[in-house]
């Protein structure tokens, strides 16, 4: 009997996380989905099937640039941290010398940078290589906090594979380059969708830079562009839209998080838990 | 100690290639001349994104440089910070929104991640134990972390509306409260709505730390304690949580790093409201809305210090390793 009932207490606690956990994002899908005056009667589930909501995101605002913006962003700056990140991995995690714990501590130190502490110097730097109100211009200072963890991460994961590979390697007369391509890089892609996700998921939600550098409506990211968007008055957001842009946007990621999810888990307890 | 020993031996291995086997110290060295050429541009591109805009911030911090004109700034010394004028004080440390910003900010990452602690712990300790569906859960618990912070702030933003929102509809349905709440707008329960949101988006965060540390767990002690017949709650206390304690600690500081900085979640959800004002809106909003890069950029610096203490004050009293050692 008591037994009976700790397992119950058990799974209605079980329900009341999975409940608070997905609630919201189920909430809005529903509010999404609802047209007109039906936004304002709070209803559980979706009573009707209604996709304006979605037409008039893409028409009332250049939402299919955000949305283009966010993916070129994303996608170069995931290219970007990878390459960067593999090639300093190598060298802080495969060859031992002087300074390298300073290196690797330096690099770890720029991830708790907060983003305002570098603003205003960003912003003067971007202006100046003309990259104001240009994706390049994001692109390049979001290299501030994808790389740091992509080079801790890939740096951790190079240092435990297998001496000997490299050892034959070298005997083989391969130079370090042909290492990494051809004996590392085939056993790293575990770490490589790691950390790859993670840079994909850190540079899809930025709000910040995107904020502070771009101007114009079809330069902005996708989370820019539902921060601002606005109804005829300050008391009348356009809920419904909001609500189908916040779907749009979240959906990839979700679907993302939920395939890769043991990969994601692995990366972000990697550089924490060995502390 | 384990690097230093390695250096030890590193030096050692070298002294020693050098007088016997004057290859191997060849091979060495083109190794490391090869790893200096594979990190110079990650350094090149580091320093270029995060050093010298920093450097910047901090020289800007002493100018009276404004965002139309950067360039024709003009060195003030510490005025940004604190000057007395006339018989008054000026500057961002004599600024009463200043303060309120620090304070909004402790305040706030104190209580939340005191929360997210407490609500990781029991989610990670309900995915620790075996039961069916339990990858189920795993997934669940996963995606507040996924959604954007920005659709987060917006989505509650909408649960969270004084006349239409689900949340006030809720409460009253139970009967909490009897009429409803104006949950961001309201001076009183500002904080708390936004306190409310990002418990609900960093728990699953912490949720994973805490649970990837009770996965290393040894299971031996546990068994001796079954058999001892203690109650669990007391080999909670007892036992995992000293085991786990360490890998809780780092958990905590990296989400009070972040929690320090917060700037997104609360632009969003409350906008410039002096009641939540944390010090990163505050030091933007001086930057970009009132075009003060001197005085906004003295604000970033002490967010900066802030910041920076409290990681140096960890690594102290942590006794942490960030050397990356075998």
């Amino acid at each position: 009997m008591k037994r009976l009932l700790g397992w119950t207490g058990f799974y209605v606690l079980v329900a009341a996380i999975i409940l608070y956990a997905v609630f919201p994002f189920y909430y809005a899908i529903v509010t999404s989905l609802k047209a007109g005056s039906q936004l304002f009667s709070i209803e559980y589930f979706p009573m009707t099937w209604n996709w304006d909501n979605y037409v008039s995101v893409f028409r009332e605002q250049p939402f299919a640039y955000n949305l283009l913006n966010s993916v070129l962003v994303s996608f170069a700056v995931v290219a970007l941290s990878l390459f960067f990140g593999v090639t300093a991995a190598f060298a802080l995690g495969r060859v031992q010398f002087r300074g390298r714990g300073l290196l690797l501590m330096t690099v770890l130190s720029v991830s708790m940078f907060p983003q305002v502490a570098v603003l205003s110097g960003m912003f003067e730097l971007i202006r100046g290589f003309g990259l104001y109100n240009n994706l390049l211009g994001l692109v390049i200072s979001y290299m501030i906090f994808t790389l740091p963890f992509t080079v801790w991460v890939l740096t951790t994961f190079m240092r435990d594979l297998p001496k000997e590979l490299e050892e034959a390697a070298i005997m083989d007369g391969a130079n370090p380059w042909e290492i990494i391509v051809k004996v590392f890089m085939p056993l790293m892609w575990p770490a490589l969708v790691t950390t790859g996700l993670l840079a994909f998921i850190a540079a899809w939600n930025e709000f910040l830079f995107a904020l502070t550098f771009t101007l114009t409506n079809t330069q902005r990211t996708v989370p820019v562009a539902i921060a601002l968007i606005s109804g005829a008055s300050q008391y009348e957001l356009p809920w419904g839209n909001i609500m189908a842009a916040s779907v749009i946007v979240t959906l990839p990621v979700v679907v993302l998080v939920l395939i890769f999810q043991r990969r994601i888990v692995s990366g972000l307890t990697a550089g924490a838990v060995k502390g | 100690m384990a690097t230093a020993e390695a250096e030890i031996a590193e030096r050692a291995a070298g002294a020693a290639g050098t007088a016997i086997q004057p290859q191997k110290s060849q091979l060495t060295r083109s190794r490391v001349r090869a790893a200096w050429l594979f990190l110079t541009p990650m350094l090149i591109l580091l320093v270029m994104v995060a050093g010298w805009p920093l450097f910047r911030t901090i020289w800007f911090s002493f100018t009276n440089a404004n965002l139309s004109d950067l360039g024709s700034a003009r060195f003030v010394g510490f005025e940004n910070y604190l000057a007395y004028n006339d018989g008054e004080w000026y500057g961002v440390l004599a600024d009463g929104e200043w303060w309120n910003a620090v304070w909004n900010t402790l305040k706030f990452s104190v209580i939340s991640v005191a929360l997210e602690t407490i609500l990781g712990l029991i989610v990670a300790l309900v995915l620790n134990a075996s039961f069916p569906g339990r990858s189920l859960v795993r997934a669940a618990v996963l995606i507040p972390w996924a959604i954007p912070t920005i659709v987060s702030a917006k989505m509650w933003g909408w649960m969270m509306h004084d006349q239409f929102g689900i949340l006030n509809h809720m409460l009253m349905g139970l009967g909490l409260i009897s009429a409803p709440l104006a949950w961001t707008a309201s001076p009183d329960l500002a904080m708390t709505a936004v306190i409310l949101v990002d418990v609900w988006k960093t728990t699953p965060f912490m949720a994973l730390l805490i649970l990837a540390a009770l996965q290393m767990l040894p299971t031996d002690c546990y068994e001796a304690a079954r058999v001892d017949g203690i109650h669990p709650v007391r080999v909670f206390f007892k036992v995992t949580l000293p085991l786990i304690q360490p890998a809780l600690m780092v958990a905590v500081i990296f989400r009070l790093l972040d929690a320090l900085r917060i700037f997104d979640l609360i632009y969003v959800l409350t906008s410039n409201s002096k009641d939540t004002m944390s010090m990163s809106v505050y030091a933007r909003q001086q930057l970009v809305d009132f075009q003060a890069v001197g005085y906004g950029s003295a604000a970033s610096t002490l967010l900066f210090f802030t910041v920076a203490l409290c990681v140096v004050l960890y690594i102290t009293f942590g006794r942490v390793r960030f050397d990356g050692g075998r």
